[in-house]
């Protein structure tokens, strides 16, 4: 109530100004006239009793001003002429406002963007219960420390642990969606039956899975994701209950899962059904296929679990022990498991982002700084007609602090814009494997550093200046305007921020050149195939079963006599896998007639058709490539990569020899009839593992890529190869038709590295630009306060070409100071960055000695410009000068 | 002889003219003079602390205040006491009465 009132009361006297200022006129005044009446009463002259009431009681004028000055409102209304005058300022002045607006916004919006991706990814919680109690549990061997688990072993695993409250598995599959307008490929995730209890998530609608359902045997359900309700079922509330068609088997719809749910692991599932039909490879203790997560009980820590974990893997190989020795356990953080990847590049482009911010606020503060020296005089005057210093400093709070607000504000705006941008360059496969960045946004982190950065700002703004003027006398202003012994300081203080930015810059650029060079180097990696003119598309055929064997193979046959003869067709090919996606799936083979030891001899295993590899252009080094009769009656051969005939067959002649492998539990045996020269088969920036082929003919695969070689552009035969398959047999399922191009540039390696070189190399650029404009403005600024003395300089003759060279020569100074410091820092950021090159090396000399040559260069050419201009300065007129 | 607010012990000049006020309405000069004669010329305020305090107990929305007539037919603005302010000045001078006996029990007690 009381509130109110003053409120309305001090509204009163900030509106009605004229009317109050009256009424306590008015009031004071007769309050004094009685005072006087009385002293007059005792005998006083009208003047000595106002005198001395003046004494007693206080002035007319300085009673009202002590009350106006009482209320909040006046407080507000210094306030706002404070703004007023600031704002004028700025009015009065675009050119800097504007510049330093701009600045701001720039190295604002490009760390607030930042920042907003690391809060999703680094910084909230997974969306799932109690977070920091969900462990990754996996087994662990001499080669991988993460490996999967094999059933039997979660089995026991679970049956035998005590630190975990539950222990699930999960593990990706795709499946063969049957509609009405023919089948579609749709990725499922297979779960074991308390996945979603253990990770704290319940279905929007229907039910979680029952325990028979998660038994072998059990029934076919299936819980939908949310978007493959949207999607395939019109998000109708009956959807629960119906049955759709996977793979050719009737599934029951149980249960819809949340819309906030995701599992960055599963990418973009769509169907999750419970573990409940197991292939015979699956039932085998040797085949690691499932991928463990687990919920610690309360009070056991990561640490203590590892130590059970591993303990029970050492009895399982006590009691099992056909596996190797080298087994263990691993037990990590989920998070750990599914951030892993982006944090490094997270937290350097954080890092870049920062370093940019750091440049833009040096940058303003050296224009603040500018412009308080031109303003020096204007303060001496208001410091000698009595503004306080308090008074002042307010002032200049005012400007920085609007200044900031305003930075902030565009900071901000650019921001969205900048965030929409970088979400639209996200692959959208890519996007479904990162389900935290969803929650790119604005939120309470993301608010609060907007705001911190923005008062950062404000309060360096605010200190530079006064700081710089508080350290002279108000005299010094008023005698002789600029040319005092202050001045040189401010150039030296001028000089030393311009080095700050030049070395932040040399910083920035140093780690574009690397990273653009470990792209280059990414993008040249040998392929040892021609990954030109090439178009694939994966085919998934949904009738299976053995009876259907021979019909695969006519189908290969069917398809490559197909599409071989289509116009613009110079190959075809069919294989398991294209290359340069993954070192999956990999087998581990033995030799016969040597001696064995349960190592695990781990090779990429692909299955490819006759005419595959020669469709590639790989080079065939020894024997031959496969026929086309040679199909699962006959005797069955394999063809290597020369990395498998080296590290395996060192010195020997490999072919005519035998390599073996337990698949689905029985032995068999190959004979090797080949050697190609090395197909990269995994990603771009790993090494060359040891592979084997075998004839597609022979392992009759159900889903396999086409791969065709095109006379020209590769992306337009893509729609031709889906129809013609279409023609071949509509219930075949044709999907993720890609040149080999986009390809091998949509692999995770090439995007993250395509990704922070282009965004360091964006920083940097700013960077640079912002360190020259820094220098030129400093540097410019000098010379303009310097003309009367260059004036003399030249008058006592002086040289033009001498003129130009002091200049620059002073100038150097700094940029050899911004340069060394830079490369310095450098070593150190580079260092950092190691895990994130890619066949270049984090001292990489021809970098670091390219970007200081650049920036020497480039920051010289900036002074020069403002040298010549001081040059051109006629003695007689630089005399006058002021 | 004491002039300046801060003299007089912190918070009581709001009490003394609520004090001063509950008697009868009376202009600022008025006020004035009445606590320099209860208090026998020891508390003479100056007119800036004086106004700044009817400000403050006018936004508090203890008094208000009415321009009249004085006995001399000058126009001078009154302050009323309100309700508000009746209550305040009987909890603050209850308080006042037990502050002033507590204090002096310490001073008595060494």
């Amino acid at each position: 109530m009381s509130l109110l009132r003053s409120l309305s009361d001090g509204l009163r006297s900030l509106f009605r100004k004229e009317q109050v200022n009256r009424e306590l006129n008015e009031e004071v005044n007769s309050f004094l006239e009685m005072a006087a009446e009385e002293k007059r009463k005792q005998g006083m002259g009208r003047k000595q009793a106002l005198r001395a009431v003046r004494l007693e009681r206080g002035s007319l004028e300085g009673t009202k001003e002590v009350v106006r000055s009482a209320g909040w409102e006046s407080y507000a209304e210094t306030v706002g002429r404070d703004l007023y005058f600031a704002l004028r300022q700025g009015r009065k002045n675009p050119g800097f406002a504007l510049s330093a607006v701009v600045v701001l916004a720039l190295g604002m919006g490009v760390s607030l963007t930042i920042f907003r991706f690391v809060d999703a990814a680094l910084l909230q919680p997974l969306p799932y219960a109690s977070p920091e109690r969900l462990m990754s549990v996996n087994e662990s061997n001499a080669e991988s420390p993460r490996w999967p688990l094999s059933y039997p072993d979660y089995l026991d695993w679970q049956r035998l642990n005590k630190s975990f409250r539950s222990l699930d598995i999960y593990n990706g599959s795709g499946y063969l969606l049957q509609t009405r307008s023919g089948a579609t490929a749709v990725q499922g995730e297979r779960v074991s039956g308390g996945f979603f209890q253990t990770l704290g998530v319940r279905p929007m609608l229907g039910r979680d899975f029952s325990p028979d359902e998660d038994r072998p045997g059990g029934p076919n359900v299936a819980i939908l994701s949310y978007g493959a309700w949207l999607h395939h079922f019109g998000a109708r509330r009956d959807a629960v209950g119906l049955t759709v068609n996977l793979d050719n088997a009737a599934y029951t719809i149980i249960g819809v899962l949340p819309r906030s749910f995701s599992f960055a692991r599963a990418g973009a599932a769509e169907f999750w059904v419970p573990i409940n039909t197991l292939s015979p490879h699956e039932q085998m203790r040797t085949f690691y296929n499932f991928w463990g997560i687990g919920r610690l009980r309360d009070g056991v820590s990561a640490r203590e679990a590892l130590a059970e974990m591993s303990a029970i893997s050492k009895q399982l190989q006590m009691q099992f022990p056909t596996s190797d020795r080298s087994e263990g356990a691993s037990v990590v953080p989920l998070s750990e498991v599914i951030l892993g990847d982006v944090r490094p590049i997270l937290l350097t482009l954080l890092g870049g982002a920062g370093l940019l911010l750091l440049i833009a606020c040096v940058n303003v503060t050296s224009l603040v700084l500018v412009r308080s020296e031109n303003r020096r005089r204007e303060i001496a005057v208001r410091g000698a007609l009595g503004a306080s210093r308090s008074r002042l400093v307010r002032q200049f709070a005012t400007e920085g602090l609007l200044l900031a607000a305003f930075g902030g504000l565009s900071g901000v705006i650019f921001a969205d814009w900048l965030t929409k941008i970088l979400w639209r360059l996200v692959p959208k496969d890519m996007a479904a494997d990162m389900p935290f960045l969803a929650g790119v946004g604005w939120n309470t982190h993301t608010c609060t550093f907007a705001i911190a950065i923005a008062w950062m700002a404000a309060v360096l703004f605010t200190a530079a200046p006064i700081l710089r003027l508080t350290s002279q006398q108000p005299g010094d202003g008023l005698v002789n305007g600029d040319r005092s012994s202050a001045n040189e300081l401010w150039q030296r203080l001028g000089a030393r921020m311009v080095a700050v930015e030049l070395a932040v810059a040399v910083v920035l650029l140093t780690g574009a050149g690397l990273l653009g060079q470990s792209l280059y180097r990414l993008l040249h990696v040998p392929l040892g195939f021609d990954p030109d003119h090439l178009a694939s598309v994966e085919v998934g055929v949904s009738a299976t079963g053995t009876e259907k064997n021979q019909q695969t193979v006519a189908l290969y046959r069917e398809i490559l006599r197909r599409v071989s003869s289509l116009p613009g067709v110079e190959s075809a090919g069919i294989s398991s896998m294209v290359p340069v996606q993954c070192n999956c799936p990999v087998d581990w083979i033995t030799f016969p007639g040597r001696p064995f030891h349960g190592e695990h001899n781990t090779v990429d295993e692909r299955h490819v058709s006759a005419d595959y590899l020669t469709m590639l252009k790989a080079t065939l080094v020894r024997g031959r490539f496969f026929t086309d009769t040679e199909d699962a009656s006959k005797p069955k051969v394999v063809v290597i990569n020369q990395a498998l005939a080296q590290r395996y067959f060192p010195g020997q002649d490999p072919l005519g020899q035998r390599i073996a492998d337990y698949e689905g539990g029985r032995r068999s045996e190959r004979e090797i009839v080949g050697v190609v020269a090395d197909v990269r088969e995994g990603p771009l920036d790993s090494d060359i593992w040891p592979a084997e082929y075998f004839s597609i003919n022979e392992t009759q695969d159900p889903y396999f890529s086409l791969t065709v070689r095109t006379r020209q552009d590769a992306g337009a035969m893509l729609p031709l190869l889906v129809s013609t398959l279409h023609q071949i047999d509509p219930d075949l399922g044709a999907f993720h038709e890609m040149t080999m191009k986009e390809q091998i540039e949509d692999t995770q390696t090439a995007l993250l590295h395509h990704f922070s070189a282009w965004l360091v190399g964006g920083f940097a650029a700013m960077a640079l630009i912002l360190g020259v404009v820094g220098q030129y403005g400093v540097v410019a600024y000098s010379v303009s306060r310097r003309t009367r003395e260059i004036g003399v300089r030249m008058a006592l003759g002086a040289e033009r070409r001498g003129v130009v060279l002091m200049i620059v020569r002073q100038a150097a100074r700094m940029v050899t100071l911004g340069v060394v410091v830079g490369l310095l820092a450098s070593l150190g950021v580079s260092r950092l960055m190691a895990s994130m090159l890619f066949g270049v090396n984090s001292y990489d000399p021809l970098t670091f000695v390219a970007v200081a040559v650049i920036l020497a260069a480039v920051a010289l050419a900036a002074c020069y410009i403002p040298a010549r201009r001081a040059a051109r300065v006629d003695p007689m007129v630089a005399l006058r000068y002021e | 002889m004491v002039d300046k607010p801060s003299d007089l012990v912190q918070g009581t000049l709001d009490m003394l003219i609520l004090k001063t006020l509950a008697l009868e309405s009376m202009h600022g000069y008025g006020i004035a003079v009445r606590l320099e004669q209860m208090s026998k010329g020891v508390f003479r305020l100056n007119a800036g602390s004086l106004f700044v305090a009817f400000q403050r107990l006018q936004r508090a929305g203890l008094v208000r205040s009415e321009w009249k007539a004085t006995e001399n037919s000058r126009r001078a603005k009154y302050y009323v006491l309100t309700d508000q302010g009746r209550k305040r000045l009987n909890s603050e001078t209850r308080e006042w009465g037990r502050q002033v006996a507590a204090i002096a029990r310490i001073l008595e007690a060494s």
